[in-house]
């Protein structure tokens, strides 16, 4: 290392910048890559008629997400049920 | 049954050829016997790295077409025993390629060879999709650096997706081979070190080439470079074909002081 370099002792190395752009490159595109399985447009439909035999709920109201963890992929299911408590 | 491996990287310049020729040698010379097919259509090289460009007569492409048979495209090695090449050609376009016709040839190969190496193009078109289609293993070729790291992770996702394997529910087993890796450059925080790109990429690492002026010299001597024991980059082919085949051998030059040493003596 120079002397120059001493006072430069607190800029980030370029090194670590590469990592922490290409970590979000890769999380990024590992997120938008995943094969959302082709049943799940069909699986929202048919949970909310399920919903629907009970509560009316909007056609918003089923958000289904599929996230990886690790090895696994996570079906991540959201329903929003109205507040009927009034 | 042969094992099918593919040598993949996504961006050009980063070694795939020099490491489909090194790995397909140092399996040879270790008694398996061991084909090594162009899929560069257009743009052949391995030939050339092989030593052998004088002597391809048919090619991969002849062979699919019935232009002529294995027995005459296959090219043996002179140098080393257990080795074949199939070249690619060097006047059609990728377009000749096709799915059908490599499943034939590759599961012909089968029958005979232990390993059949699969050295893919650059880029993710047709003659990089189908060296990888067949694959049960693919080594992914990368070098430290921002370009290539993204480019193997895109060729991961296609393995992880695109490939006959992973359409069939299974998976293609992935290595990384980190090449032209430079320690010193690493220790002064210029390059990412091997343990970043293991980790941003999540790859089982096989092995670290390091950047070494032994590559281009026995690329221009058409010898492959894991020919040459007093290589380092040799040494360290050597290490990845061993650990390939289940040997446990430790990493080799990662470190700065290593290189320096050798730096010293020759000024590199």
């Amino acid at each position: 290392m120079g002397l120059l370099d001493l006072f430069r002792a607190n800029e980030k190395k370029s090194a670590s910048v590469a990592k922490e752009r290409l970590q979000l490159i890769v999380a990024h595109r590992r997120a938008g890559n995943m094969q959302a399985p082709v049943f799940l447009p069909k699986l929202q439909e048919d949970l909310l008629q399920v919903i629907r035999k009970y509560v009316q709920v909007s056609d918003d109201a089923v958000k289904i997400d599929v996230e990886r963890d690790g090895d696994m992929d996570v079906l991540e299911l959201n329903i929003v049920v109205p507040d009927n408590r009034d | 049954m042969a094992k099918i491996i593919v040598v993949t990287s996504g961006k050009g310049g980063v070694g795939k050829t020099t490491t489909s020729a090194s790995f397909a040698c140092g399996l040879a010379q270790r008694g398996h016997k061991t084909v090594v097919i162009d899929f560069d259509v257009g743009l052949r090289n391995l030939d050339l790295i092989m030593g052998c460009e004088r002597r391809v007569v048919y090619d991969f492409v002849n062979v699919i077409h019935g232009e002529a048979n294995l027995r005459q495209a296959l090219i043996k090695d002179k140098r080393f025993d257990n080795l074949y090449i199939l070249a690619a050609s060097q006047t059609r376009d990728k377009d000749a390629l096709t799915q059908d016709g490599v499943g034939k040839v590759l599961e012909e190969l089968s029958k005979e060879f232990d390993f059949i190496i699969c050295d893919s193009p650059a880029g993710i078109e047709k003659g990089a999709m189908l060296a990888m289609h067949f694959a049960d293993e693919a080594l992914v070729v990368t070098n430290p650096e921002v370009s290539s790291v993204r480019d193997s992770d895109r060729v991961l996702g296609i393995l992880q997706s695109k490939t006959k394997l992973a359409m069939e529910g299974k998976g293609v087993k992935e290595h990384l081979v980190l090449t032209r890796y430079s320690p010193q450059r690493v220790a002064q925080g210029e390059m990412l070190s091997v343990d970043d790109v293991q980790e941003i990429l999540a790859v089982e690492l096989l092995g670290v080439i390091p950047e070494s002026q032994s590559v281009l010299n026995s690329s221009n001597a058409g010898l492959p470079v894991i020919a040459e024991p007093s290589a380092d980059a040799g040494q360290a082919y050597s290490d990845v074909v061993d650990r390939f085949l289940g040997e446990d051998k430790p990493m080799r030059f990662l470190s700065a002081e290593k290189k320096g040493l050798l730096g010293r003596f020759f000024g590199s």
